[in-house]
Order: structure tokens, then sequence, then C-alpha cells
């Protein structure tokens, strides 16, 4: 099961850090997508995978008896895919609209703002 | 009174929510925004004080102990970055009255302003190293908003960069604080100190002390990182631009700061510093030389952002005392100058229509005053004495020395003389040159408040880098004072797992 979650997770990565070599912003953003994923699976086997074994405290004990699941890494990843949510959603937003403005979603073709000429008018 | 360590991350944060009713007034938010800049300097000074005083301040949210809990902590180094945030954020707030369009007022520009410091000072005070990830994200959010808020194509294409690398970045951090916990069981900044030492299995630290060291690289723009900053600081109003120049990229050096110093203490952060040391000169060159490219203003003040980025790399990397108190008074300088800076820029260009300085000319007859001012800002920059950027540099070149660092100082001093010769060109094209009378003279000239509202700031930075320059000591001393305190990670780590209950 770890080995199926390494695989995938590097699986994940290489995905997404082909995609954001390609010169389409859509692709960069699903690229930037796998890759907040591919993070997210690998604090999740870090956290090793324990089956079968939540950590609840029984009565009158005042921690979980024998070995029990962490839960802190859930924890974690919950937050990062709600703000990883947040972020990719602007994204989405923000790669539409520049698409719209500059007539273009090519980033070799976004180079205004590097030009030494490219500056404010 | 522990509370006060939570205030520069709630007041901001209150603030923000008030406004959002007031959409259509923006007398209000304009109001609500200044007030608490006020407050929030106040409270900044009062925090400095009593860390000053009584040592290493904690707060554990709720009452839970560290490390379960979410642990608040300022050190000197922490408060003093906080006080830096509150002034860069009250001048900013007075220069956004004068130069901020009604437009973007009406898109929540000022609430996002507060949301952008709450970030920022959430990362200068948090214990805790996913707390940092999220403290980033609350700052990034903030900054894609408003460096994009007016969606002029430059400025889509300008976020478009930033967005991009940052993003990219935040998973990379992710990255590596996953594969930390699952080496050490925790992420308390603290905790992480106390048990790093004795973890056996030590082959992935390095890694992770690299990946951290790219994340926070790619904030602070560092040597290869920088690309998306002078790709986009030159974008958005100068206001935003000003406030992203002077904090921003310093929240990416205190965190390369606080990991290598308080979390990792052994070989990894060696590691580290040696990396730094040899991306330092990079750093300082690289930056240095692409601003002599530039004619565009601010493109220009972008570039010497990164190339300073080297001379606090080069302290932390050097890590004796001095040299900590020499990159920590200097992070504090150049937020204050560069700031200045940028606001100066945005003067500029209201008088002149322009930020080219070929087309532009003849302003140091028109406007005296403002060109005093520049010269004490730039020659700040430039590290020339009795201003606060030539203590900051002596602190630097002379840990350097000291360390036996020569051909690093030797650069750096080179490079001083590049970033006199930038701030030079500068002011023979903007100041000194006849106006070349390519451009029509401005139309619209804006009434004498709102050009108040923009000087003001600029005088109050400026009076700020006379004082570190004239009254040197009591800032050197608090800046050694600091730098022992951060050396002293054993310190830090007994007043968070044993202090900070309510």
């Amino acid at each position: 099961m770890t080995l199926l979650l390494a695989l995938i997770t590097g699986l994940f990565y290489g995905a997404g850090i082909y995609l954001i070599l390609r010169r389409s912003l859509v692709k960069i953003i699903f690229g930037l997508m796998l890759l907040s994923h591919a993070a997210n699976m690998l604090i999740f086997s870090t956290g090793r995978l324990t089956k079968g074994a939540p950590p609840f405290v029984p009565d009158g004990a005042t921690a979980p008896l024998g070995s029990f699941a962490d839960p802190l890494p859930q924890a974690l990843i919950l937050t990062a895919i709600v703000i990883g949510f947040g972020l990719q959603a602007f994204s989405l937003v923000l790669f539409r609209r520049s698409f719209e403005e500059l007539g273009t979603d090519d980033v070799d073709a976004m180079r205004t703002t590097d030009r030494i000429e490219g500056g404010d008018a | 009174m522990k509370l006060l360590l939570a205030i520069p991350i709630l007041l901001p944060l209150v603030t923000a929510l008030l406004m959002l009713p007031f959409r259509e007034r923006p007398v209000v938010q304009r109001g609500l925004g200044l007030g608490a800049s006020v407050v929030q300097a106040v409270a900044a000074m009062l925090l400095l004080i009593r860390v000053h005083e009584e040592g290493i301040l904690v707060l554990q949210a709720s009452g839970w102990a560290a490390p379960f809990g979410i642990t608040l902590a300022a050190d000197l180094l922490s408060a003093v970055m906080v006080a830096a945030a509150a002034l860069i954020g009250l001048t900013t707030s007075i220069y956004s009255l004068g130069s901020i369009d009604r437009e973007r007022e009406h898109f929540f520009y000022h609430p996002l302003m507060q949301l952008l410091l709450v970030g920022i000072n959430g990362a200068f005070l948090t214990g805790d190293l996913f707390n940092l990830y999220v403290w980033f994200e609350v700052m990034l959010i903030s900054s894609f908003v408003l460096l994009v808020l007016g969606g002029t194509p430059r400025q889509l294409e300008g976020t478009v960069k930033y967005v991009t690398i940052n993003l990219l970045s935040s998973a990379i951090f992710l990255s590596a604080v996953g594969i930390l916990y699952g080496v050490a069981g925790t992420l308390n900044m603290a905790d992480l100190s106390a048990k790093l030492p004795a973890i056996e299995q030590r082959e992935l630290l390095p890694v992770v002390a690299v990946l951290l060291l790219v994340t926070f690289g790619v904030k602070a723009a560092i040597f290869p990182l920088f690309f998306w900053l002078p790709a986009s600081y030159h974008t958005p109003p100068v206001a935003v631009s000003a406030i992203f120049a002077g904090l921003l990229t310093k929240v990416g050096v205190y965190a390369i700061m606080r990991v290598f110093t308080t979390v990792f203490t052994g070989p990894e952060s060696e590691h580290v510093f040696r990396i730094l040391m040899v991306i330092a000169p990079l750093t300082m060159v690289v930056g240095v030389l692409g601003a002599a490219a530039q004619y565009d203003l601010r493109k220009l003040l972008s570039f010497h952002i990164v190339s300073q980025i080297g001379y606090m790399v080069f302290a932390i990397a050097i890590q004796s005392p001095l040299a900590i108190a020499g990159g920590l008074f200097y992070i504090v300088h150049n937020i204050v100058a560069k700031t200045s800076l940028f606001y100066i820029s945005g003067i500029i260009r209201e008088k002149s229509g322009v930020f080219q300085l070929k087309k532009i000319g003849g302003l140091y007859s028109s406007e005296p005053f403002l060109a005093a001012l520049f010269l004490v800002s730039a020659l700040a920059l430039a590290g020339i004495p009795p201003l606060s950027g030539f203590w900051a540099k002596l602190m630097v070149i002379r840990a350097g020395l000291d360390a036996g660092h020569y051909l690093v100082t030797g650069a750096a001093l080179l490079v001083s003389l590049l970033t006199l010769f930038s701030m030079i060109k500068i002011w023979n094209e903007a100041f000194w040159k006849d106006d070349p009378g390519i451009l029509p003279a401005p139309v619209e000239r804006l009434d004498g408040r709102r050009m108040a509202m923009m000087y003001l700031p600029v005088v109050m930075l400026c009076t700020v880098i006379l004082f570190f320059g004239l009254s040197f000591e009591p800032v050197y001393d608090l800046s050694a004072r600091a730098a022992g305190q951060l050396l002293d990670a054993g310190s830090y780590r007994n007043a968070v797992m044993q202090g900070g209950r309510l």
C-alpha cells in the first residue's frame, strides 16, 4: 500500500513538473494543481499508513492505547487542501482574465514586463 | 498582557472585516485604515519594549501547551520585524490616501492592505512551521489581489508570473513540511529545535533544509530565484509596489534567519550557510548589474531590491553575532530606505507623468524638497555616512572581514559602488539634467492635500533614516541583543516549551 502511494505521489510530482514546463497557461495551472496534490499525498504518507487503529482514547485512559494512526497529517492536509483550493480558484480566474486581455495563453508571448523597454508608459 | 502578541495579527484582521460593509463609503474605509495603522504602530512599539525588557514573549492559543497548540512567540528579531511592518503599514496607508484611485478603493483596496499585514505579522510571530506556511498563504493571496487590482494588461502579465512562481514555491514548502513531520514528528519550531539533533534517520534532513531554502529563497528573491520580482513589482500602483518592495522579500529573509538558526542548528544549517555564501555575492552582483541597464525608475529600484537581499543573505551566511546583528539592522534599514525610494518614484511620476528616466528631467529646480528627500534615501541605500545604510554595510562588511570571507566582502564593496552609480544615474536623469521637453506638462495636477499625503510618508521615513544614522548606538545595542538572542536557540526553546499559558 505504501509502495503504491509512493508511486502515485511520484507520478503526480512528475506530471506536475512536466505540465508547468509547458507553454500554455491551462497546462501550467493543471501542473500546479497536481503539484499541490502531490504534496498533500506526501504528507499523508509521511504520517505512516496505519490501518484500523483510530486514535481514540478509551474510557479511563488519557492517551490512546497501543498503536494508533496519527491524525495530525490529515489535519495538515485538510488545511492545505482548503488553501490550495482557494489559490487555484483565484489562479483560474486570473489566467482566464489574462487570456482575455492579452489575447494569448502562450507564456513565451508574455514578455512585455521583462523587457527593458517594457516599463510603464 | 500576553495578548499584546496577538494584537498585530488580530487588529488588521478585525479592521479588514469592519471595512467590508463600507464599500460605497471610501471615507470610512480610509479612516478605519489610518486609525488601525496608528494603533498598530503603537502596539508594535509596546511589544518591542516589552520583549526588550522581559525577554522572549510566548502565547499559547487557548492555553494548549507547546508543542500541541498554536504557538505565537516574539523574540527581539520578531518584535523588530513587526515594528518595521507597522511603520511601513502606517506610511503606506497615508500614501494610499493621496495616490489610490476611487476605482481601486471600491474594489476593497483598503481591506486587502490590512489582510496583507495580517499575513506578514503572522509570519513574523508564529512559532510553528506549518503555521508559517498558512501565514505565507494569507500574505500571498492578499498580495495576488493587490498586484492585479485594476486589471491592466501589464498588471495581469506581471501577476501571472508572480502567482505561478509562488504557487510552485508553496507546493515545495508543503512537501518540505510533510517530510519534516515524517522525520521528526513535530512542526513546532522550538520542539523541532530540541528534537532534530537526536534524530537517527538524518538522510532526509539536508533534503528538507534545501527545499526550505528554495521556498524562502523564492520569497526573498535570491539568485537564481529572483526573476519574478523585476517582472512584476513595477506593474501595480506605487503604494502597492512600495509595501511589497519594503516588506514581502524581507519576510523570506526573516524565514531563512529563523529556520536556519532556531530550527536547524546542526550540520544541515552549516550546509545551507555554505550554499548561501555562494549565492550572496551572485545575488548582489546580478541584481546591481540588472539595475544598471534599466531606465524605468521602478524596474531599476526592483533590481536593487534583489541586490540588497544579497547583503542580508551574506550576513546570515557568516553567522557571527556581529554579522547577524548587522543583517538584522540591514533588513530594517533596507525596508525603510527602499520603501521611501518607491514612494518618491510615485511622486516623480505624479509630477512628470512617467517613470521613464530618459523622458524626464529638471526636477531639481522645480522640486528641490523632493530632490533632498531623494538624496537622503538614495545615499542611505548606497551606504554613505552618516545615513543608516553606512552603519548597516559597515557591520556586515566588518563581520565578513573578521570571518575571513575576503572575496565576498570585496564583491559587497564593489556592488556598493555600483549601487551608488545607479542612484547617481537617477539623480542625473530625473533631477539634474534639464527637462528634455518630450512630454507635455501633466494636465491634471493633484490638489495640495493629496500631494501632502504623498510627501508625508517620505518625510517620515527619511526622518527614520536620519535617526538611525545619527544616533546609531541604541540601534546597535538593540541589534546586538537581538542577534545574541537569535543565536542562543536554547533560550527560545525554553521560553516556548515552558512559558506561554494565559
